[in-house]
């Protein structure tokens, strides 16, 4: 039986559920985003169970977690912390905040810290303008907003996931 | 004033079920379902002039009355996908005034004789997705949503659908695409979606913003709607106000309100005293206007924007002080539209990129004046040349900026030796 659906069946139905019976393949996004749940990124034999759900072939699931932005088909930090700096944001100082975080957890954007559980990322707008400097954390969990940041509080936030690391 | 559309900023909890329902909420589609039929509800929306808030500006009505009733099933599909730069309004929308916006979606579906409709959100809005899930369930519970309706033959589900960062998926072929389980890439047009949509079916796509009109239109008529905004741009708008202001945030004010009362009156002024330099009224793809009296005294209207050199948009009004140098912002917005464009069409996927490394090079004073021009001569083998909008948006801030602030470039990468030919540096048009 596909390990997916052994894991998630009732879920996979629900999901299965919102789209024509005709028209499995709309399903591939969600579907992708139940197997990323496993371990914060999809892997090659997520590729091919999906594609066995959907009847398709793992190639076009795969072009998928290609195209969008937030799947990952490598392993990050546990959560990925992912700060706009786009022109709205960086008009209010997105950039140095950026840096700034960077600089106290020693990595460059793109970067995983030491202890694997922050990933740094810069990315592209996510509608919270106003609320800058912002950034949104993805994790196994989900996603969620933090706005009207400062270096510090972001820090306080990043040591409170390292307590938890740690228990 | 918050009359239509941010009610929640004057009606305390009109995000729960009840407190909608006390004031007048799904009267109006219950009153379509049982009595009108659904071309009436086309034709009213029609006669209110409302305008697609998504960009475009296009007539909803005129939109809604496309479809095609030689196809079946027909579908509404929500356009939530909300990535513009500067644009934060359909949050805050779906939000704090969740039910008026799902009974846009509604009075929609009923009109164009759709049974199902998505409500495609961008994979951030993931928190945002499990509250409208949990609303609709709600409308299901009280036998607002679902089979029969009211005693009808009439039925309607509503499905949310997440996105996964692109861009690209705001444009309503890609994200019909998208929706699919395909790559978000826009088809060729036409055909258009009210005749092949999700599916190859009919399918009418509009903006969050846009339903949210439709439920106070059929609720309070024609002639109340027409009491807001302009002639030719009836109604109110969620004005999203960003950069260098003081108060950041959303306005609605009607159709017509200067560029000065918002980003003065509303938004406080500029930062630190500082004086205004540019606007960019639509976002990260908007052209930048020299914010001089004659453009801060210009309505905000779809018909009088233009006059001043750029579109209304999705009305995401980025402030830019003097602070700022050009060479600047428009390697921000390039490195944001590389990263977004597709890459199906060449000149875009391409011209991006050139673009993109121009700007870089500028920027960090490693240019002549000679990558200046060369950068115009890339964005004018862009604009015009690809599929759907994205090619072009990314070069209105580019040649804007060279030809109205074009004191930055020559300060950023000295005087041309000779100089330039007027024609050279002529605006871009098709």
């Amino acid at each position: 039986m596909n390990p997916l659906r052994e894991r998630y069946g009732q879920e996979i139905d629900e999901i299965l559920a919102k789209y024509p019976t005709d028209q499995k393949r709309s399903a591939v996004m969600p579907l992708l985003y139940v197997a990323q749940r496993e371990h914060g990124y999809v892997t090659r034999e997520h590729l091919g169970q999906i594609g066995e759900l959907l009847s398709i072939a793992p190639t076009e699931v795969a072009s998928i977690v290609g195209f969008y932005t937030l799947y990952h088909d490598t392993p990050g930090g546990k959560y990925r912390l992912q700060v706009c700096n786009d022109l709205p944001c960086a008009l209010r100082g997105a950039d140095q905040f950026l840096e700034g975080v960077c600089d106290h957890l020693g990595v460059k954007p793109g970067e995983t810290t030491e202890d694997g559980v922050v990933t740094v990322e810069a990315v592209m707008c996510l509608a919270a303008c106003d609320k800058a400097p912002m950034f949104q954390v993805q994790s196994r969990d989900g996603i969620s907003y933090h706005e009207n940041q400062t270096v510090q509080s972001t820090i306080d936030l990043v040591d409170g996931w390292r307590k938890e690391e740690a228990k | 004033m918050n009359e239509i559309l941010l009610r929640h900023r004057d009606i305390k909890d009109i995000g729960q079920l009840a407190v909608y329902r006390q004031h007048e909420g799904f009267d109006a589609f219950k009153r379509a379902v049982t009595g009108m039929q659904p071309d009436e509800v086309t034709e009213m929306v029609k006669a209110s002039g409302l305008r697609g808030r998504g960009g475009a500006g296009f007539s909803t009505g005129m939109k809604w009355s496309f479809i095609d009733k030689n196809a079946w099933p027909h579908y509404v599909v929500v356009n939530a996908d909300e990535s513009e730069p500067g644009t934060f309004k359909d949050r805050e929308i779906m939000e704090s005034n969740p039910f008026q916006f799902l009974e846009g979606v509604m009075l929609c579906a009923y009109a164009v004789g759709a049974h199902s409709a998505y409500i495609y959100l961008r994979g951030e809005f993931w928190e945002l997705a499990a509250h409208l899930d949990a609303r609709i369930a709600e409308l299901e519970a009280e036998g607002l949503l679902g089979d029969g309706l009211f005693g009808s033959e009439y039925g309607l589900r509503i499905y949310t659908h997440l996105g996964a960062g692109a861009y690209i998926c705001g444009e309503e072929t890609a994200l019909l695409e998208s929706l699919e389980g395909k790559l978000g890439q826009p088809r060729l047009r036409p055909p258009f979606p009210p005749s092949f949509g999700l599916y190859g079916k009919p399918t009418i796509v509009n903006n969050v913003e846009t339903l949210a009109n439709v439920p106070l239109i059929v609720q309070k008529g024609v002639d109340w709607f027409r009491g807001f905004g302009t002639e030719k741009s009836p109604g109110t708008k969620v004005f999203s106000l960003s950069g260098n202001v003081v108060k950041p945030g959303n306005y609605e004010l009607p159709l017509g309100t200067t560029f000065r009362e918002l980003i003065y009156t509303h938004g406080g002024g500029i930062t630190d005293g500082r004086k205004i330099k540019a606007i960019m009224p639509a976002g990260a793809s908007s052209s930048l206007i020299v914010a001089d009296d004659k453009a801060l005294d210009t309505p905000m209207d779809y018909e009088s924007v233009p006059s001043v050199g750029a579109m209304l948009g999705s009305a995401s009004i980025i402030v830019v002080d003097e602070s700022v140098s050009m060479d600047w912002l428009i390697n921000k917005t390039m490195h944001f539209f590389q990263h977004e464009s597709c890459g199906k069409c060449t000149p875009c996927r391409e011209g991006t990129y050139w673009m993109r490394h121009l700007t870089e090079r500028i920027h960090h004073n490693q240019a002549t004046w000679d990558d200046v021009i060369l950068l115009q001569d890339v964005a004018s083998n862009v604009k015009g040349k690809c599929l759907c909008a994205l090619g072009d948006f990314s070069t209105e801030a580019v040649i804007s900026s060279i030809t109205r602030f074009r004191g930055d470039f020559e300060a950023k990468v000295g005087m041309p030796l000779s100089a330039p030919a007027d024609a050279e540096l002529k605006e871009v048009s098709n």
